[in-house]
């Protein structure tokens, strides 16, 4: 399979939009390419299948390498293993349900959806690169359709959220920048997989690894870089806060991974203890604050930053199973917060407030959408049959399996927080789902086509992981066992 | 020397010349009218973009004094196209002049200047062609005859080239008595640590750092960029600088080479300097004008990073930077005369709710402003990239940290420019401009050239063949 046409279907769509006459045919030709785009993704599921049943055990598949700049060895290098695989699956169903949920956006619509469609370009290529400077590329060409979709579209003060969002992911980029000319400097390579086969010097490791780590972990809410979380998914419109949490908070737990983690494993070791303690901080931190939110919209931003504190505790673990789980947590997160703030908007957009205080009883007029609202929250708090719980759980354990008894504790307190998870969600869903109805919302209508189909394909996702997570075990395990060896390696190399 | 050797190298020049020559019998004929005199001198400026393609070989006239190569060539084309570029912008603005033709023949004296101090195998024939290339443009930046300010801008660019050129005649003739030859072949080996060597050397880059406005000779600029007409301040910021540049790595890398470790950390002291100097004045700035020259001293800052990793890809990465540096200033540089000429707007806050006007200029200005910014997929990406890339080459990372952190600081203020015109409310925004063909055409060259120049990996390569190592 070509994986170019991951990046090549979102361009012809991009462009397709530009040429479009009307913001008709704009929504129509992006949802078309959307969908495709996701019937690629599965295509390229069953493919990765079909090769690995057949016996392929090399470490990436449908791997493509075209020299880019000779003189700097520099080149447009893709390739996918399960764990990408699982994150273009995540996007490609984000994308499409964030399509569908932006179905009657008026305000320059053609714009709108063309920033969409970019942002979402940018994600999948930094999902398939194997090469860091297409990867930093590609990491870099989302930052701007997130800063014009958040200032024009958004609400609030949205200039504000804007721009504290672009600087900070761009501070995030200059950290990743100085780490990759790091290791481009020692191993005179830009190629992941090789860069893997030789061995950073470790005090070339300690030096960069911080710079590598910080710069994707600001894109993933890492405290206390997690302040441009709460207001950006606040201000943005909808499909934004979507695609914001959804996928673009997934590029930089993606790169702690896969470019930090797996490149310099020496270094992941020797600082894992402040990983641990700043996702510790963040996962506890994120859930009181979240305590005191009365916007929907900020309650679910800053769950997410406790959530996404999970991702970067499993991989801070260094174990198995533990790694397996930050994976697992970064597409569940994505569904379910995408699910949130799916739901989120269709709330808005029907009542004109998010505010939970002046919410109440709407399981009486939109049933469908309290009860979207209600499942986002439950695989919020973790109930079994969703893919939260799934996701946490493997956390936990692979947290556990780390004999280090500080670990231990932080593991502790990191489950501890599911309390404070369930109070707040419970509270906010009870308040605004349950209880007596407001007269002036009495007439308001469920969602519309577009809208449940948007819920159905997350939904979707979210229940296939809770009830059969050995599917998606499977797909990811052989990429995170190549990360643990390179975690291997290093330890047995002490 | 065969004559055919003189036509061949000194093609470029003597086309240069031919067009002003031209041009003089044209202002002596009857008069025309301005359209048919701008589209016959933009013709001229293709046809010689053009014929700087064809027979580019190497070779030395007149005793070394003047030499040529194929990176030369391909540094003067580079000049050809900005010129051609910016003479398609100011159509607007020359349409309605008086002198015309004068404006012509000035701009490509200093064109003709450049030329010469690039191809300059001496000391002298540098500082020739620097004084030929800076005089006539302190005429032109009086240019908007009716502005005071455009007579101050020409006068402090006058003055201040003095100042300058006379550090750098101080510096040549220290060199000139202590190893007692100006030919820069002869001197590479000459030159040592010999305490007035040091001197002379230090008095050069200074010379050097005023023509660049690098921090701290930089007060000039944001005052004549500003008071000058535009298509002067295009000229100025991009033309001058770029020529100038490029007459510093070779030297740097040939004929100081001996003394690499003393202006190895010098330059990453004045890059530093000149790049967080920059960003700092840039943020406060409402003017466009200003607010392009302090951003274009913060980009010297990034092309002086560049030069200090001194390697083959040193050279390559600067002559490349520079290359989408004219095209995405010059874009900016575009609309803003656009806007300029018909409205006399030159604010920032003028721009507020621009897209809803204009929503294609609105769009050539965002392309331009985050290629300026570094933002891919625009080349001025890969061009910040790789100048950092060959910095950091000898493991100076943290010059490096502090470059890619004030991306970020960069980024603000170009950003800032790019809520005004999506964003921000306006009750009169700018009006609805029609765009004359020929800076339509500068603008579309402009955006083509800043998507191609980046992903199209050739051009690089093409550089970096080019280029000769350290």
């Amino acid at each position: 399979m070509n994986l170019s046409l991951l990046i090549l279907l979102p361009l012809i769509t991009a462009l397709g939009i530009l040429v479009s006459p009307g913001p008709r045919q704009v929504r129509l030709i992006a949802l078309i390419g959307s969908i495709v785009q996701l019937g690629i993704a599965c295509l390229l599921l069953l493919d990765y299948w079909h090769e690995r049943v057949a016996g392929n055990h090399a470490p990436m598949l449908f791997e493509f390498n075209y020299t880019w700049f000779a003189a700097l060895h520099i080149n447009y290098h893709i390739g996918v293993d399960g764990i990408s695989i699982a994150m273009i699956l995540l996007t490609a169903s984000v994308v499409v349900s964030g399509i569908l949920v932006s179905w009657s956006t008026e305000k320059l619509s053609k714009e709108f959806f063309f920033l969409l469609i970019l942002l979402s370009l940018g994600a999948y290529g930094f999902f398939i690169s194997l090469d860091l400077f297409t990867l930093f590329f590609f990491l870099e060409i989302a930052v701007i359709p997130k800063f014009l979709l958040i200032g024009i579209w958004g609400s609030g003060k949205k200039e504000y959220s804007a721009m504290k969002l672009a600087l900070l992911l761009m501070a995030g980029s200059a950290l990743v920048f100085v780490g990759l000319m790091g290791m481009y400097v020692t191993t005179h390579s830009f190629d992941i997989l090789q860069i893997s086969q030789m061995h950073i010097p470790i005090e070339v490791q300690k030096f960069f690894f911080p710079f590598a780590f910080l710069g994707f972990g600001i894109f993933a809410a890492l405290f206390p870089f997690h302040t441009w979380v709460p207001d950006g998914h606040a201000s943005a419109p909808t499909a934004a806060s979507m695609f914001l949490a959804g996928i673009s908070m997934k590029l930089g737990g993606y790169g702690c991974l896969r470019v930090a983690t797996f490149l310099m494993p020496d270094a992941a070791h020797a600082y894992s203890w402040i990983i641990i303690l700043l996702a510790t901080i963040a996962i506890i931190y994120g859930a009181f604050a979240t305590m005191m939110q009365t916007d929907l919209k900020y309650i679910n931003a800053y769950s997410s930053v406790s959530h996404c504190g999970f991702v970067i505790l499993g991989i801070g673990m260094l174990t198995q199973t533990s790694i397996n789980g930050a994976v697992l947590q970064m597409v569940s997160h994505g569904l379910m917060t995408a699910l949130f703030f799916a739901a989120i908007g269709m709330i808005y957009s029907r009542t004109h407030t998010r505010m939970v205080a002046q919410l109440g009883g709407l399981l009486k007029v939109m049933p469908f959408i309290s009860t979207l609202f209600v499942i986002a929250g439950l695989c919020s708090l973790g109930l079994p049959g969703l893919s939260g719980f799934v996701a946490e759980m493997t956390v936990f354990m692979g947290s556990w399996q780390n004999p280090d008894a500080m670990y231990r504790l932080a593991t502790i307190l990191a489950c501890a927080s599911i309390v404070v998870t369930a109070v707040y969600i419970l509270r906010a869903a009870g308040k605004t789902v349950m209880g007596p109805i407001s007269d002036s919302y009495t007439h308001l209508t469920d969602a519309t086509w577009n809208e449940k189909l948007a819920a159905t394909i997350l939904v979707m996702g979210i229940v296939i992981i809770g009830v059969a997570p050995f599917l998606i075990n499977q797909l990811i395990t052989p990429g995170t066992e190549n990360i643990m060896q390179q975690v291997g390696k290093a330890i047995t190399l002490k | 020397m065969i004559l055919t050797d003189f036509f061949i190298l000194l093609r470029q020049e003597l086309l240069i010349t031919a067009i002003i020559f031209g041009l003089l019998i044209v202002k002596l004929g009857k008069d025309r009218s301005n359209e048919s005199i701008l589209m016959l001198i933009n013709l001229l400026l293709l046809l010689n973009l053009a014929a700087g393609f064809f027979c580019s070989t190497e070779g030395a006239l007149f005793s070394d004094m003047f030499r040529t190569n194929k990176l030369i060539v391909l540094e003067k084309n580079i000049l050809n196209l900005a010129i051609w570029i910016i003479s398609l912008q100011s159509y607007s603005w020359l349409k309605t002049h008086k002198h015309v033709i004068e404006f012509y023949i000035l701009l490509l004296s200093a064109l003709l200047g450049m030329f010469f101090m690039i191809s300059s195998g001496n000391l002298l024939m540098f500082y020739l062609g620097l004084e030929m290339s800076t005089i006539p443009l302190a005429a032109a930046a009086n240019f908007d005859l009716s502005k005071r300010q455009s007579s101050e801008a020409a006068m402090k660019l006058i003055i201040s080239s003095a100042f300058s050129s006379g550090l750098l005649l101080l510096g040549i003739s220290l060199v000139y008595g202590t190893t007692g030859t100006l030919t820069l072949s002869e001197l590479s080996s000459q030159m040592g640590h010999n305490p007035l060597q040091v001197f002379a050397f230090i008095l050069l880059i200074s010379g050097f750092a005023f023509k660049i406005s690098a921090v701290p000779f930089h007060l000039w600029t944001a005052d004549v960029y500003e008071g000058a007409p535009i298509a002067v301040t295009a000229f100025l910021s991009v033309v001058s600088k770029a020529a100038v540049l490029f007459v510093f790595v070779s030297i740097l890398y040939t004929t100081f080479k001996s003394l690499a470790e003393l202006w190895y950390n010098l330059l990453f002291l004045l890059a530093l300097l000149t790049i967080i100097i920059g960003n700092l004045f840039a943020l406060r700035q409402d003017n466009f004008k200003r607010f392009l020259a302090f951003s274009s001293i913060a980009q010297v800052g990034f092309i002086l990073i560049g030069i200090s990793g001194s390697s083959q890809a040193g050279t390559a990465s600067v002559v490349y930077f520079i290359l989408i540096y004219v095209f995405s200033n010059l874009a900016a540089f575009g609309v803003v005369s656009l806007v300029s000429a018909v409205t006399g707007k030159e604010k920032i806050s003028d721009y507020k709710s621009f897209y809803t006007t204009n929503p294609m200029l609105a769009w050539v200005l965002t392309i331009a402003l985050f290629s300026l910014a570094g933002v891919p997929p625009t080349a001025g990406f890969f061009g910040k990239f790789f100048l950092l890339m060959a910095g950091s080459a000898n493991g100076s990372y943290w010059p490096i940290t502090i470059a890619a952190l004030n991306m970020v600081i960069s980024f603000y203020y170009y950003l800032r420019v790019v809520k005004a015109i999506f964003m921000d409310a306006n009750d009169k925004p700018v009006q609805k401009l029609v765009v004359p063909a020929l800076p339509k055409l500068a603008l579309y060259i402009c955006v083509a050239g800043i998507i191609v120049t980046g992903l199209w990996s050739s051009v690089y390569d093409y550089i970096y063949s080019l280029s000769p190592g350290f």
